[in-house]
Parts: structure tokens; sequence; C-alpha cells
């Protein structure tokens, strides 16, 4: 328990040294910051596109794909902030600057995700946030105590299904240095798919969305339970349920493959 | 008659890497290449150890096998009394590291700020980290730029640096690979008196690599010479020059150019122009000597000393060897 406070303490040290370093340039840091915003923006616009050409999408209306947009990109906006440092990764490998970090007293993962915070990354947050106000705002929901609790607990579960897919998928990188790409298919691909409601994706893809990477979670059975819908192919509502349990183990697994894929590392030497 | 207990050992350590190559389209070569190859050492506690040889003899992989960044493919390896590989998080704590060619502070924070951070990733204590840090900053002259970002260093500034980051949470043993590369002569010497004082003072136990023959001299009381992932020679620098590098060069420019000189216990190895150079034993003559000697023959304009280099040494060592083996 004590190590884990002191963790948490140093986190906010390291974020906050870097708070410091960035506000020195105050002008880049707002530009950066809006260009973040207005960028994630553009592409809620273009689903605003498709909605003017269908008022539905596999039976879901404007207001509740927001809900499942914003949902979803909240929590990968703070998955950017936790864990996008491991963008850089493959760098570190490949200039073996990873080595510094296998003498520092701390866990690895640890220090590679907090190496190089990048706040203006929040400028998504901002986005999010907007929209899924507007989501509440525009739909009926009947608030209960268990919808509640669902979608308050959607975002932090979902962050931690999105940083575990992160930490897994940069994994490839361990065994081949320029498995970058492949890793961002799962990582941003996956996101991408998120935002939208998967019964409108092929069965086959749907499935592995749903059970192999487990992005269903993140924000579309949650969503069906708060809205009270059922789902157009027919799972069981109290899937909605599971995000924290499917986190939890989500996060376990990416732990223990990060820790195979260091011993990998310290065994081959890169 | 007291046997020191050795704090960091070596006992017949091999690393392996394999390595894929593209061969053809689809198909991968695989090969072995073996950077240390059954090595074994111990170094006492409160040395300071000279760690060469030529480039990819096995010198970095040797301070990754005993930082615990690599694990060995067989072998034994210890470091105060702890195996590196298993116990990775508790040795971390009582070394320190320093490799000179990467930077290892934090870019686009302030020097001060990265000490501050290293002290609660390494928890140590206040009190000590204060002390530290003032009889530090004193020794390495490091407060004119202890605000300014890492960035915005000068190389030998931002080594500086790093030297001080890897001696904060007072490790016991600290390993510097090529700690003074790049660094001008002033750098360079306050590194050393810096290191020397830790020492000295603090009784830290130092293993450092390096291709700069003076780094040897000021600092080291042995010296170990690696080459291949083998070991071929340790022990005391005086030995080891009278051996292998007895031979110091004389860069004479004269103001005309002219044929090869005629010097007594000397020999002229290579002449290019008005610039000749003159190899000799330090056992059986000197510079002065010879420069005077030099100047009664012809108008000389400048002239310079060189140091036997270390690769040249260690090329030696090996050329040695291959004889001895046929
Ligand atoms: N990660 C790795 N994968 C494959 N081969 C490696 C790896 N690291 C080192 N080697 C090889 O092992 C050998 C020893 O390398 P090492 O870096 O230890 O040499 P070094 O003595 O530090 O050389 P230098 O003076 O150039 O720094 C070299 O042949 C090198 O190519
Ligand atoms: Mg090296």
């Amino acid at each position: 328990m004590g190590e884990l406070l002191d963790g948490i303490r140093l986190y906010g040290r390291l974020v906050a040294a870097r708070v410091r370093a960035q506000l020195q340039y105050r002008t880049s840091f707002a530009l950066d910051l809006a260009g973040n915003f207005f960028i994630s923006f553009l592409d809620f616009a273009a689903i605003l596109v498709i909605f003017s050409n269908v008022p539905q999408l596999g039976g879901w209306s404007v207001a509740e794909v927001a809900l499942l947009y914003g949902m979803s990109n909240l929590a990968f906006a703070l998955t950017d902030f936790a864990v996008g440092e491991l963008d850089q990764f493959p760098q570190q490998i490949r200039d073996g600057t990873f080595d510094q970090v296998l003498i520092r007293p701390r866990g690895t993962l640890f220090q590679v995700v907090t190496g190089n915070f990048q706040l203006r990354r929040l400028g998504k947050a901002l986005q999010a946030l907007l929209i899924l106000g507007y989501a509440l705002t525009a739909l009926p929901i009947e608030w209960t105590v268990d919808r509640l609790l669902v979608f308050a607990l959607a975002v932090p579960a979902g962050t931690v299904i999105f940083c575990s897919v992160w930490v897994v998928a940069i994994c490839i990188v361990f065994w081949a240095v320029d498995g970058r790409e492949a890793a961002n298919a799962f990582t941003y691909g996956g996101q991408f798919f998120t935002q939208f409601p998967i019964n409108i994706y092929d069965r086959w893809l749907r499935r592995f969305l749903a059970y192999a990477v487990p992005l269903a979670f993140v924000a579309y059975f949650p969503a069906l339970y708060v809205l009270h819908k059922s789902d157009p192919l027919g799972l069981p509502a109290w899937l909605g349920l599971l995000s924290p349990l499917v986190a939890l183990a989500a996060a376990v697994a990416a732990g223990a493959v990060w820790g195979g894929a260091v011993r990998h590392y310290r065994s081959a030497g890169g | 008659m007291t046997v020191a207990v050795p704090i960091i050992e070596f006992e017949d350590v091999h690393k392996d890497f394999v390595v894929h190559r593209k061969a053809g389209r689809l198909r991968r070569e695989r090969t072995v290449v073996r950077a240390v190859d059954g090595l074994s050492f111990a170094v006492e506690r409160g040395a300071i150890v000279g760690y060469i040889g030529p480039n990819g003899a096995g010198k970095s992989t040797t301070v990754k096998l005993l930082t615990g960044i690599l694990v060995p493919s067989a072998g034994r390896v210890s470091v105060a009394g702890l195996i590196p590989a298993k116990q990775r998080i508790t040795l971390a704590r009582r070394i320190g590291a320093m490799f000179g060619q990467r930077v290892q502070l934090w870019w686009d924070l302030p020097l001060i700020d990265s000490f501050d951070l290293l002290r609660h990733i390494y928890r140590i204590p206040e009190e000590r980290y204060r002390q530290n840090l003032t009889e530090f900053r004193e020794l390495l002259e490091l407060d004119p730029f202890l605000r300014t970002p890492v960035r915005q260093l000068s190389l030998g500034q931002r080594i500086r640096g790093e030297v001080v980051a890897a001696m904060l949470h007072d490790p016991e043993v600290v390993f510097l690979d090529e700690p003074t590369i790049g660094l001008d002569v002033v750098a360079k010497q306050r590194v050393r008196e810096f290191l020397t004082a830790a020492n000295r003072e603090r009784g830290v136990t130092v293993m450092l690599t390096t291709h700069d023959l003076a780094d040897i001299e000021r600092l080291c009381s042995r010296i170990l010479i690696l080459d291949r992932g083998r070991l071929v020679y340790d022990g005391g620098l005086e030995a080891l020059k009278a051996r292998y590098g007895g031979e110091r060069t004389l860069v004479v420019d004269l103001e005309e150019s002219g044929p090869a000189l005629r010097v007594t216990d000397a020999r002229v190895t290579r002449v290019d122009g008005p610039r000749q150079w003159i190899a000799f034993d330090r056992e059986r003559t000197n510079a002065a000597r010879l420069a005077a000697e030099v100047a009664s023959q012809a108008a000389l304009r400048d002239l310079t000393v060189e140091e036997p280099d270390i690769e040249d040494v260690v090329r030696r060592i090996y050329a040695e060897r291959q004889v001895g083996r046929t």
C-alpha cells in the first residue's frame, strides 16, 4: 500500500514537473491545445455529415451516437494522456535509451509512460467532454443508481482497457523494432471502431472487438445499459456491468505481456 | 593478510546475441555474436578500474550485465552481493551508472528539477540529498546553469550534470561508460577530480570505460583490457606501458621539407613535407634531448609530443597474442 501511494505521489511529481516546463512556453502551449481541440472536433463534424444523410446509424440516433462517441473519446483522451508516451517507445528501443529505464529502481512501464507527458493531449478530452455534455442534455435518460454507476465507471474502465491494449500492442517492438505500424492498427484503429455502434460492423470484426480485444466494453455495452437499449445483436444487457472487471483482467494481462516482453529484451539484448 | 571481499565478480560469463539478417526475400539468416566470451574477474571495494578495449570488444555489454540490463547467457555475475539479472531494482538503489553518449536527464527540465525527481525516484533521504547536492554543486561548479533546461546545456555542462545524477543516491559502485567523451580539457579535469574525490572520501568503487589514456593515467589503479569478449590484460598502468606502450612520438614541424632526420636512440617513422614523426622510448631518451638534436640539424618551427594511444597499446597486445597462438 505504501508502495502504491509512493508511486502515485511520484507520478504526480513527474506530471507537475512537466506542466511547469510546458507552461514556460505559454503561447505555443495554448496554440497546441487549441489545435488539438479543433482537429478532434473535425472528427465529430464528419459524423454529423453522415447523419445529415441518414438519420439513424444501425438503430442509433445522433444523440445516442454522441454519447457513445463522447465516452469512447474521453477514455481515449485520458489514455493518450496517461500512456501516449508509448508512441515514442519504438524510438527508445532503437536508440537504446530503454536501458536507462532498467537501471533505475522503479517499474519499467511506469518509467516509460511517465517519460514525457504532453499536456496538450488534454485538448482531446475537452472536445469529448463537450460532446458528452451535448448527448446527456439531448437524451431523455432516466437516471437510476445502477445506470449512474455504469456511466461513472465506464470512462475509467474504458481508459484502463485502452491503456492495456496500447501496452500489449506496443510490445511488438520488443521483437520487431519496426512493428510500430502494426501496433497502431490496434491502438488508433481500435479506438476508431469504438466511436460507433459496433452492430454496424461485420460479424467477425465485431466478435474480435468484443471478446478478443475487449473494446466493446469501453463504450458500446455501457452505453446500451445507460440508454436502456436492447442490443441489436441480442446480447444480454448485464454485459454493461462488466466493464470494470474486464478492465481489471485486461490490465493484469497487459502487465504480464509487458513483463514477458521485458524479460525477452533482457536476455536477447533488444 | 586479509582478503578483501570483491564488490564486483564475473565468473566465466558468456553473452551471446542472436542476430537475424535478411537473406533473400523471406528467408532470415540466424547468426550468433559472442559479445562476452568466458570472462572472469573480480574487483575489490574502493578500487578505480579502467575498462578498455577496441570498438566492439564487449565493454558496454559487460556494463549492461553488471547493471542488470542484460541477463547473461551463462556464468555468474555478482555486484554488491546481489545478482543483477534477478535483483535489478534492489541493486539499482546501490549502484550508479552513466552512459556518456546518452542523455539520462529530463530533456526539457532544468537541471535542478531533474535532480529533484531523481531524489524521489531513488527515495533519497532529504538531509542526505541536500548534503550531496551542496557538495557536488561546488565540486563540479554547477551553479551557473543549475536552472537551465538540460536541452540548452553545452555538452560539458550536461555531462557534469549526468555524473552528479549518477552519484546523488550514494551508490557503492558506479559504472561510467565513456564519461569524458567530447569534453574539453578543463571539463575533463573537473570530472576526473570529482571521481577521485568520490572514491577517496566516500569509498565509491568506480569502473569506467574510456578511449582516453589520460583518464586511465589520472584515475585508475588497475586496468582491464578486453578484446573480442576476453580479458587480455589485468594489472597496473605502469606495467602495461613498460610492456607494450613505452614509445612516445615527437612530432616536429621544420621550416623546410627535407629527408628524414638522423637522431640517436629514436627513429623517424613518417615524413610528410616539413613534418616528421620521431618515435622514442622514454627509458632511453627524452623529448628535450631529441628536440635539441633536431634543432641542431634543421630550423625548427614547432613541436608536439604524442602519448601512446590506448588503441595502439591494445592492438599491440592483440598482435602479440596472435603471434603467441601460432
Ligand atoms: N543488442 C545487440 N544485439 C546484437 N549484437 C550486439 C548487441 N549489443 C552488442 N552487440 C555486439 O556485441 C559486440 C560487443 O559490443 P559492445 O557494445 O559491448 O562493444 P564495446 O566494447 O562497448 O564497443 P565500443 O567501444 O564501440 O563502445 C559487438 O560485436 C556488437 O556488435
Ligand atoms: Mg560501448
